[in-house]
């Protein structure tokens, strides 16, 4: 067992990620992870269709009248694009880029820490307007599934925080190259079901 | 656990190649992420000129299914090789998933 071990560009293996025992290991349990995390994010998605604009009669909140487009446009965006940023991530890592690699994941840490930042400007927005969390069955369910998602990005963030600054230092080793690979997954998971829940939640919303 | 794993020095013709594939391989993600963007924009654009709601929703939930099949499949390297097990964990999830959203619906509509 080496984890200090020295590879040069040209003796880096083409997928580092999967070349030990533990990264295919890490690589099949991450992926039947993120099979259980579909399985969350359905339910929380099932549970706010049931209940979406229902609650006390009389309720003055809606989903075509409560949500704005423009902002869920710019946050759509930015994570969009830490999508792509943290693929140039992986594509460093496969060039055995180290400086590379962590300048794009800092890229799409400040990407994703704007998108955090308009989602608590948002939820403090409709608890400003009185949609608190406990105000009905509606506004349970939705800061539930977009809360659960927040939290995801909180998460991913801090984790691929963690990794840049464990790491700074060290440089690439097979020992953290599947830590990278399954960081970036994860990255475009968060990704995978915001585009359910702007089409979904916004959009259908706004729709009726 | 093991780390060892064989070390294999490429040669420079080789390591040219593989080095060559994968800036192929990154100029088709950003292909990717530039259709993805455009599926957005017609989304977006979709609801806000205010068509009936009827022929926007199909429509939406489709550019929205694409747009998660080109993630996973490039972003997320499931098209490559070896990525079999990965397609059956997501495949059985998206199932119950779906599942979950017509049995909730199922029940919202009874009543």
């Amino acid at each position: 067992m080496d984890f200090n071990k020295k590879y040069t560009p040209q003796s880096w293996p083409d997928h580092p990620e999967q070349s030990t025992l533990e990264g295919k290991n890490k690589f099949l349990g991450f992926w039947l992870f993120l099979g259980g995390e579909t399985v969350l994010f359905a339910s929380l998605f099932a549970t706010y269709l049931a209940l979406k604009n229902k609650g006390p009669s009389g309720m003055e909140f809606s989903t075509n009248t409560l949500f704005e487009l423009p902002l869920v446009f710019v946050m759509t965006m930015l994570l969009l694009t830490s999508s792509l940023t943290s693929v140039y991530a992986m594509y460093h890592m496969k060039n055995h880029n180290f400086r590379g690699m962590q300048t794009w994941l800092a890229i799409t840490v400040i990407l994703g820490l704007a998108f955090l930042g308009f989602e608590i400007y948002e939820f403090n927005h409709y608890v400003h307007l009185g949609f608190t969390y406990g105000q009905s069955a509606f506004s349970s369910s939705f800061f539930t599934l977009v809360g659960t998602h927040g939290l995801h990005v909180v998460i991913g963030l801090g984790w691929i925080i963690l990794l840049m600054v464990r790491n700074a230092k060290r440089g690439f080793s097979l020992y953290n190259a599947p830590k990278y690979y399954t960081a970036s997954l994860y990255w475009h998971f968060i990704d995978v079901v915001w585009v359910f829940i702007f089409t979904v939640v916004y959009l259908m919303g706004v729709v009726g | 656990m093991s780390h060892d794993a064989q070390v294999y020095v490429k040669s420079q013709t080789e390591f040219e190649y593989l080095k060559r594939k994968r800036k192929q391989a990154m100029r088709s993600q950003v292909t990717t992420f530039a259709i993805m963007i455009f599926l957005t924009l017609i989304a977006f654009s979709a609801v806000a000129a205010d068509f009936s709601k009827y022929y926007i929703v199909p429509i939406i939930l489709l550019l929205a299914a694409i747009q998660v099949v080109l993630q996973l499949y490039y972003f997320m390297h499931m098209s490559e090789k070896n990525h079999s097990f990965p397609a059956f964990f997501l495949y059985f999830g998206a199932m119950i998933a779906f599942t979950f959203v017509l049995t909730f619906l199922t029940i919202v509509w009874w009543q």
